[in-house]
């Protein structure tokens, strides 16, 4: 430890602490991300900026030199990086496994840091602590240059958006202070950036665990201060750099809308957090995606009205009409709205030990609009170490990749590049709830404009009351010879001739017209199951009881069909019939071919069944027959559900 | 000394609702800066040192700061507005918790902005070990009838029984009182989601916490399993049996937490603030004997000495520092000359050495 800290405390905090608070007060925020490979230094390079900006204090200070002559790896002196790692089982390995999140205040900012990992299975969290920081600094080995990691850390900051790229020639003490060995590497990263895309970054040579150029400049890199380096330190960039908030504001104004606030009759405020532009009362406004528009009256805070509002503000907005807006929508300025879209191109990065499935269902939470959407597998993936295309069929844990999105509904949305908030999405698996995915919209494929829903003077419900009935979906599922077809049949027969309007949709006659294109894989099994849901919408939208007999064998793929009929009209009947007795069934002798190998995919031998948790019927085979179940079935759906009497 | 103001209330086990509930307020619109300053004379200092309560709007801005720039305590004011909002859109049955302390305060301070001129539409949950401070009751139930809120009181029955105290059973107070109590309440109103008012700058292991963080249906914390958090996009949706803690005030800092308290004039309990109070000297910690309940040893004597504390919790258990700190102003003042930690004056931390805040939250500790 050679140098004094310099950041020492402020004389102002003895003298006039509320001359110290109004200076306080005012100071700017920046968010920023450190990465580098494992020993690249960044855990020290964080506790030293800590360590220099007074932000240990005695007691941590007395427990870091204790914890360094148990555990540190820097001899007799203060092992910074235990400042920092914080978890337990991390402070064993010695390595950082997680996005830690640290704080310290000078005069001019108050930083926020997000200290990400280094290594290759840990993408998800560089991600993740990219995603909100305005600035990344990358760390380099000066001993070792331009590895994989910074390449792909490089990549991975500009894939996310970050203007402000700061190379950090780390641990130049130990190449003896080179000018030289700096110059190479800055040339090697300089070749690099040039070729993704990166516009510019900014190069100083430091040492993080010696305090060299940290704070202030180093006596021991003279040569750093020639006209054509940067010339200033780290903490001195950090401080002044340019935060990029002024880029949003100067866009249009969008809000999505959080909460609707409605107090009583006479208060509807329209809560959220201000995404780009600026707001005045007074200012025409359009509610997307409707595009009905009216005028702001008021902006709400605690505080009192306010004159304006900007680019990350939250507020509460009133408008001049009653129009219809909801959590989901977005206020937008109203010569000037985003667009509405419901296909668009991505890039998406994938956070899941669970491998993305085409075609399949998950969550897409963008802004504050949740739908269902599908991803088709990937146009290409990107090595993130070479840079080049991959063809790819998916996307495992940490792949990037290109492809097609589409939701369930027209969303309002921005090119990412353009709007973070209203491009960027993450991705839920619908049964385990977690974040697989994060993305960035980059274009639509096709505008909600060219597709617009055609306003049907005939509605469903006018079809429907013509046929004197609810429309109703009854979704058979369960293993090939467990008896759907058999039942379903049955049902249709009792409904009809109680006069009901029906349709029962199986294997027969879908495989055969609609998705003979169709095989068997994983996907293809996915697509049919989609097309099924379809056609079984569109037909519950003319009216009819729908009954569709498939083994759909994923939960997700039913969740999916569930997801497109109106609440209360989706009925998944599970026929449960357990495989010994199916197969000792074997109508079809289907499993025999199977268990000899003779059909790929077969459900319950070589591909598995997820069986509904909480079906809307449950049909034990093993003790009621067919004709019972029927009965069953269909004195549930005229006694659980409303059909009027002819 | 009097009794500890809890015997008041009717009931002591499960909970005790005070305040006017959810209903709209009709003397008083919840405004900060309106409170009436003879009812919490006791915060006086606060309020002489704030500029109008208008600090944090526009118009109020250094003229140095282009209208387009926000400040660090307005970016932090309007991320958490954000996480309270979405907790309330897309929760079933959300709660906050109130400790008292100063990070409820600013916590509860930002759900009313979030909710205005609404009152949050939420109950504030107070999971009470029957030893807090006087002073913290007090302030409680006047808070909860400022903002019209519901406040519910959990005592953990078994606690209550077999009469656990910090004086004679040590760690195994926190635990019951504390982390089984919190559990206890959130089964039994089935709250999915309860905001915390923990700081990410507090301690290591809460550093690497999410903002939304998952807890299994036994209250566990698994750190290695956390959904990644991008953006400002938070994933709500839970499992059967989870719940989720959120941490709203998640990136603020001790002085952070201050100077928005300073700014917006929000009410804090007085101990923060020097005081000539009844103190004895024990292990290396000055503690208050705050009512007759506290046990005094052969030889100790109850001295006055001024003091405050740096952070609220059980009277037994918490530390107070010497100090002259009358004013918010010379409470910052201290703070940012002082050199020790905030959470020094805790006896929490120190259990099962470094990794102590680790383990206990594995087991369900907030």
């Amino acid at each position: 430890m050679t140098q004094d800290p310099v950041y020492v405390t402020d004389a102002l905090i003895a003298e006039d602490i509320e001359a110290y608070l109004e200076t306080h007060q005012h100071k700017t925020m920046l968010r920023f991300i450190t990465c580098g490979s494992v020993d690249d230094g960044k855990s020290t390079l964080i506790g030293r900026l800590l360590y220099d900006s007074k932000m240990i204090f005695e007691d941590q200070l007395a427990a870091l030199e204790a914890d360094s002559k148990k555990q540190g790896t820097q001899g007799q002196g203060i092992d910074f990086a235990l400042l920092v790692d914080g978890l337990a089982a991390e402070r064993e390995q010695g390595i950082t496994i997680d996005v830690a999140y640290r704080f310290f205040t000078t005069e001019k900012r108050k930083f926020i840091v997000a200290d990400t990992p280094g290594h290759e299975q840990y993408t998800r969290n560089m991600v993740t602590g990219a995603s909100t920081a305005d600035l990344a600094v990358i760390l380099i080995d000066a001993r070792k240059g331009v590895l994989t990691q910074t390449r792909r850390h490089s990549f991975l900051a500009h894939l996310i958006g970050i203007r402000n790229i700061v190379l950090a020639v780390n641990k130049m003490d130990l190449v003896d202070y080179s000018q030289s060995r700096f110059d190479e590497i800055v040339a090697d990263y300089r070749a690099f950036a040039a070729s993704i895309g990166i516009e510019g970054f900014t190069a100083l040579p430091i040492s993080g665990y010696m305090g060299d150029n940290i704070t202030s400049l180093s006596p021991n890199m003279p040569w750093y201060q020639a006209p054509a380096y940067f010339g200033r330190s780290l903490m001195d960039h950090l401080e002044t750099v340019e935060v990029g908030q002024a880029r949003e504001v100067a866009q249009p104004f969008r809000m999505p809308v959080q909460w609707v606030n409605r107090p009583n009759l006479d208060f509807r405020g329209f809560a959220g957090l201000v995404a780009s532009g600026s707001v005045k009362p007074g200012d025409a406004v359009r509610v997307l995606p409707s595009g009905k528009t009216s005028t702001v009256a008021r902006i709400v805070t605690f505080d009192g009205d306010l004159d304006e509002a900007v680019a990350g503000q939250s507020i509460t907005l009133t408008l001049a009409d009653e129009i219809d807006c909801s959590r989901g929508d977005v206020l937008a300025l109203a010569d000037n709205p985003p667009q509405v879209a419901d296909q668009f191109e991505a890039q998406v990065v994938w956070l899941s030990d669970a491998p993305l499935i085409p075609g399949r269902a998950y969550w897409l939470k963008s802004g504050t609009q949740m739908v269902s959407a599908t991803v088709q597998a990937p146009k290409y993936t990107v090595n993130v170490n070479t840079m080049e295309h991959v063809a790819a069929d998916t996307l495992e844990l940490n792949a990037i990749g290109v492809a097609h999105v589409t939701t369930d509904r027209a969303i309002t949305f921005e090119p990412y590049g353009e709007n973070r908030t209203l491009g960027g999405f993450i991705l839920i698996d619908k049964i385990t709830n977690a974040t697989v995915a994060a993305g960035m919209l980059q274009s639509a494929l096709r505008r909600a404009e060219n597709v617009h829903w055609q306003a049907l003077d005939i509605t469903r419900d006018a079809r429907a009351s013509a046929k004197t009935q609810r429309p109703a979906v009854l979704w058979f599922t369960g293993l090939s010879g467990s008896g759907k077809s058999t039942i379903a049949n049955l049902v249709e027969k009792k409904l009809h001739a109680l006069g009901k309007h029906t349709f029962l949709l199986d294997g027969d006659n879908v495989r055969h017209g609609l998705n003979k294109d169709l095989g068997f894989n994983e996907a293809d099994r996915i697509e049919n199951i989609r097309r099924v849901g379809e056609v079984a919408r569109l037909m519950t939208d003319a009216g009819l009881i729908v009954l569709t007999a498939f083994i759909s064998p994923f939960r997700a793929e039913r969740e999916l069909a569930r997801s497109l009929i109106p609440d209360g009209e989706f009925f998944e009947v599970f026929v449960d019939t357990p495989l010994a007795v199916a197969e000792s069934r074997d109508v079809k002798g289907l499993y025999k071919k199977a268990r000899e190998g003779k059909i790929p995919n077969f459900t319950g031998i070589s591909s598995p069944y997820e069986p509904p948790v909480a079906p809307e019927i449950r049909i034990d085979t093993t003790s009621i027959s067919p004709e019972d179940a029927a009965e069953l079935i269909v004195a549930k759906l005229l006694g659980d559900y409303w059909m009027p009497e002819i | 000394m009097g009794l500890c103001p809890i015997v008041a209330y009717p009931a002591l086990n499960g909970a005790i609702s005070v305040g006017s509930g959810r209903t709209f307020p009709k003397a008083n619109p919840c405004h900060g800066a309106t409170y009436h300053p003879g009812k919490f004379h006791l915060f006086a200092c606060a309020a002489r040192l704030g500029q109008g309560g208008h600090t944090m709007t526009i118009a109020n801005r250094s003229p140095e700061l282009s209208a387009q720039t926000l400040t660090h305590l307005e970016r932090l004011e309007a991320e958490s507005i954000h996480i309270i909002r979405e907790v309330v859109a897309e929760a079933e049955n959300p709660v906050m918790l109130y400790s008292v302390g100063k990070d409820s305060a600013v916590m509860l301070h930002l759900a009313r902005k979030a909710f205005y001129p609404a009152p949050p539409p939420f109950p504030l949950l107070h999971v009470d070990t029957t030893w807090k401070f006087q002073a913290m009751y007090e302030l409680r139930n006047q808070m909860a009838e400022m903002t019209g809120m519901e406040l519910l009181v959990y005592h953990n029955p078994e606690a209550q029984e077999r009469g656990i105290n910090p004086f004679d059973h040590g760690a195994l107070h926190t635990d019951m009182w504390k982390t089984e109590g919190l559990k206890q309440a959130l089964d039994k109103y089935g709250f999915d989601a309860a905001f915390g008012g923990a700081r990410r700058d507090e301690e290591k292991s809460r550093a690497k916490e999410r903002i939304f963080s998952f807890r299994t249906s036994t209250h566990g914390w698994d750190p290695k399993n956390q959904r990644p958090e991008l953006w400002n996009l938070y994933n709500a949706r839970k499992n059967k049996g989870e719940s989720i803690r959120v941490f709203p005030i998640s990136n603020w800092t001790e002085l952070d937490v201050w100077q928005y308290i300073h700014v917006n004039n929000i009410p804090i309990v007085p101990l923060y603030f020097a005081d000539e109070r009844p103190t004895v000297e024990r292990d290396g910690m000055l503690l208050m004997v705050d009512d007759d309940r506290f046990p005094l040893r052969e030889g100790e004597v109850p001295v006055m000495r001024s003091i405050r504390f740096r952070t609220l919790g059980c009277y037994p258990l918490t530390g107070a520092v010497e100090s002259k700190a009358k004013t918010l102003p010379e409470v910052i003042q201290e703070t940012l000359l002082t050199t020790t930690s905030e959470r020094q004056g805790r006896a929490i931390d120190k259990d099962a050495g470094g990794a102590g805040m680790e383990v206990k939250k594995q087991q369900g500790y907030f």
